[in-house]
């Protein structure tokens, strides 16, 4: 099977079938990384722009890790040092960039939709890597990635996103995929926090964080921003720790097997506590390993390939 | 100059007329309506037509001075006389403000260079748009303004939206109203509700309008002023203007043809040329606003004609400008969203977008009318005429509109201004 789109932009428009098709590959590709030579041919004399408008260390580094493993050459583009500080449109900065052949724009924009504009402009491919408040395809399949690997299976999982949902692309993207698949989500949040409309998206949602993750076979905690604060969102970094703060305490009501994630960077003691983020129920790092090899596998099958990828 | 409009269904609001009827112009004036010999003179067969007076759009912006890269007041003026609008008062966000008589003037003069359709400069309220202290309203009335707004800078402080509304009262001019209150739309980007939370984007909730409209309506009982609120676009903004107009309050209200054409859902893929503020709503919204318009709580149909060139729309959803230009698909999306359906008769809905606004704006600034005597201002549409919207066909200098390729029908087909046959099936040949 190959993957028949030229772009990955979300989950939400993505099937379940390809999903599948992108976990399979990366969980083949994942063996890669244990090897004491972490390099293959596949993408060879392939050329990958990374652009990011916003600051990003793992997520840009992931998809450098991802691309070089796989023997494709990356040019990483910081906004801040180049001619968008002369005030170049993104249209002029893509089309500039696209000029020099690339066959992958992977683009991290604080705009929602802005990768859409941007594919929408060119044959290319483009792998979103965040936009604005609205998806973060490749976290939303790392964290599935993780799930599945420790589950096994996503039909009849409760999986509760805890945090800040309204400003969580990352909140979008897990929503979308993991209900593709058949788990129940629930977005478990204050209500200033939680976005207008949820009640009528697929989810169950919850504002008191017991209730939120009772049950729970998976619980995914969100980044706070302190800036939210600012904003009169929340009163106090105390009090958003005190109501919603993931504790070994809270977790007792969860599910006794169940598995910890955060997508980073963490506020520890804030939104999640020292000792559950280093426990072994916690699969932080893990995250990070699958997102390369999620990363890999996309690369890999927006290129064309096929899912008998080590057997090439 | 004798011009004979022949055989066409003569459709006059502001005088109950209705009837097969030729129409003759004579020097620039209505003549005569009724069974009329065809010589001598210039003669069009209207049969199977509809002879309308001049349609007049209350809200556009012509971007004259200041922003001609957009549009100029040459180019607005074709685009009006294409859509079939013999007047129409432009908003006072030039560059310099229309906060001033000099600027007033400068665009009526301009206006009459071109000699297109007649502008109505509508002055700001408030010296350059800022909301701080009031401009010199007094000066422009005798200039030539027929109403006042700030539109889409609308004034936060109630005490100030208090004084020029008395200010205003004094001269009896309309106080026009972008009712929003920028607290609530915050950085909104789109209406706020579950699409825009698919999409991520910041939502303006229906409250934004409706607390400043009902402000408004409050300001405007406690001032005793003319208020007219423009654009609105939600059920709430509705309801609370109908009961303000049971109550005797003097208010009047417009809405746009996007608000009864488009909802929220035209912004997914992130359409920038969909990006208008108000924003698009829910279908109950404009289910909402049909029934205003049906039930004459919404007085006015005006387009908010917003042209912006290529580069400020071909952009992230969150940079691009708002607004759609409007003159060249309002006569389809009148008949093809109201006339069609039923919702709305042909009489009904043109005088929407002739005595209505003449009402308002006052007799000085356009007549409205088919009145024997009157300037002859006289649109000729064909309610049956199919198009499909091709923006590069438009002669404004800016074609953003969500509605390319979208199949309407009824046409512009003769636009006729001071007597003169300016606009022909679209195209200006004045």
């Amino acid at each position: 099977m190959r993957l028949k789109r030229k772009d990955i932009l979300g989950l939400e428009e993505i099937t379940a079938d390809e999903i599948e098709l992108i976990l399979q590959t990366a969980i083949s590709f994942k063996e890669i990384l244990g090897r004491q030579i972490k390099k293959v041919p596949t993408l060879r004399g392939r050329s990958i722009v990374t652009l990011f408008y916003e600051p990003s260390t793992r997520t840009r580094t992931s998809f450098e890790v991802a691309a070089k493993i796989m023997s494709a050459d990356v040019s990483s583009i910081a906004p801040s040092t180049s001619s968008v500080v002369k005030g170049e449109s993104l249209k002029d900065t893509i089309l500039t960039l696209r000029s020099m052949k690339p066959d992958v724009f992977i683009m991290r924009h604080s705009a929602s939709g802005a990768p859409h504009f941007v594919a929408g402009l060119i044959p290319e491919s483009v792998i979103n890597a965040g936009d604005g408040m609205h998806e973060h395809p490749t976290q939303g399949l790392l964290d599935m990635m993780t799930i599945y690997e420790k589950k096994e299976r996503f039909s009849g999982l409760t999986v509760a996103l805890v945090g800040d949902i309204l400003h969580s692309r990352v909140a979008r993207s897990n929503m979308w995929g993991l209900t593709k698949l058949g788990a129940k989500v629930r977005l478990v949040g204050p209500k200033t926090l939680i976005p207008p409309g949820a009640n009528r998206l697929p989810v169950e949602v919850y504002t008191n964080v017991e209730e939120g993750i009772k049950g729970a076979d998976v619980v995914n905690v969100l980044r706070i921003q302190l800036e939210r604060m600012k904003k009169g969102l929340f009163p106090s970094i105390r009090e958003y720790s005190r109501l919603y703060g993931i504790t070994r305490e809270r977790l007792k009501l969860a599910k006794d097997d169940v598995i910890v994630m955060h997508p980073g960077p963490m506020n520890r003691g804030v939104e999640i506590m020292p000792d559950v983020a280093d426990s072994d129920i916690s699969m932080i790092t893990t995250q990070v390993t699958n997102g390369v090899a999620v990363r890999m596998a996309l690369l890999y099958l927006l290129m064309g390939g096929t899912e008998d990828a080590l057997a090439a | 100059m004798r011009l004979l409009l022949k055989g066409g269904r003569v459709i006059d609001p502001s005088q109950d007329l209705d009837k097969v009827a030729d129409l003759l112009i004579e020097g620039g004036r209505i003549a005569e309506i009724g069974d009329i010999d065809a010589k001598p003179g210039q003669v069009e067969d209207v049969s199977g037509k509809v002879v309308l007076p001049g349609l007049i759009d209350m809200h556009v912006h012509f971007r004259e001075p200041g922003f001609e890269y957009k549009e100029d007041i040459t180019t607005g003026s074709r685009a009006a006389a294409a859509g079939g609008f013999t007047a129409v008062a432009t908003m006072p966000n030039t560059n310099p403000v229309t906060d001033a008589r000099s600027v007033l003037e400068f665009i009526l003069r301009r206006a009459q260079e071109v000699n297109l359709v007649k502008i109505h400069p509508i002055g700001a309220l408030t010296k350059e748009l800022k909301g701080e202290e009031m401009a010199e309203i007094g000066d422009m009335i005798e200039g030539g303004a027929v109403a006042f707004s700030d539109d889409a800078f609308p004034i936060q402080n109630s005490g100030l939206v208090r004084r020029v509304m008395d200010y205003c009262a004094m001269f009896d001019v309309p106080v026009i109203l972008h009712c929003e209150d920028m607290s609530l739309s915050d950085e909104g980007l789109m209406n706020e509700g579950l699409t825009a939370t698919i999409l991520g984007l910041n939502g303006i909730p229906a409250e934004a309008e409706e607390i400043a409209v009902a402000r408004n309506i409050m300001l405007a009982r406690l001032a005793g002023c003319r208020m007219h609120v423009a654009h609105a676009s939600t059920r709430g903004s509705v309801e609370l203007i109908r009961r303000a107009k049971e109550a005797g309050l003097r208010i009047t209200c417009e809405t746009c043809p996007q608000y009864f054409s488009l909802t929220e859902e035209a912004v997914r893929g992130y359409d920038t040329n969909a990006k208008v503020n108000p924003p698009l709503r829910t279908a109950d919204d404009v289910a909402a606003i049909k029934e205003g318009l049906a039930d004459g709580t919404i007085d006015v149909i005006a387009t908010d004609h917003a042209p912006h060139a290529i580069e400020e729309k071909e952009t992230e959803f969150a940079a691009a400008a708002s607004g759609m230009v409007g003159l060249e698909t309002a006569v389809g999306l009148v008949v093809t969203e109201l006339v069609k359906p039923g919702i709305l008769s042909l009489a009904e809905a043109f005088e929407k977008m002739s005595a209505a606004p003449a009402r308002i704006l006052g007799s000085a600034a356009a007549d409205g009318t088919l009145q024997v005597g009157k300037a002859a201002d006289v649109t000729v549409i064909d309610p049956a005429a199919e198009f499909v919207v091709d923006p590069s066909k438009f002669h404004s200098r800016s074609k953003n509109t969500p509605l390319a390729g979208r199949r309407l029908t009824g046409m512009p087909v003769l636009t006729v201004f001071n007597g003169r046959i300016v606009a022909r099936a679209g195209e200006v040949i004045a």
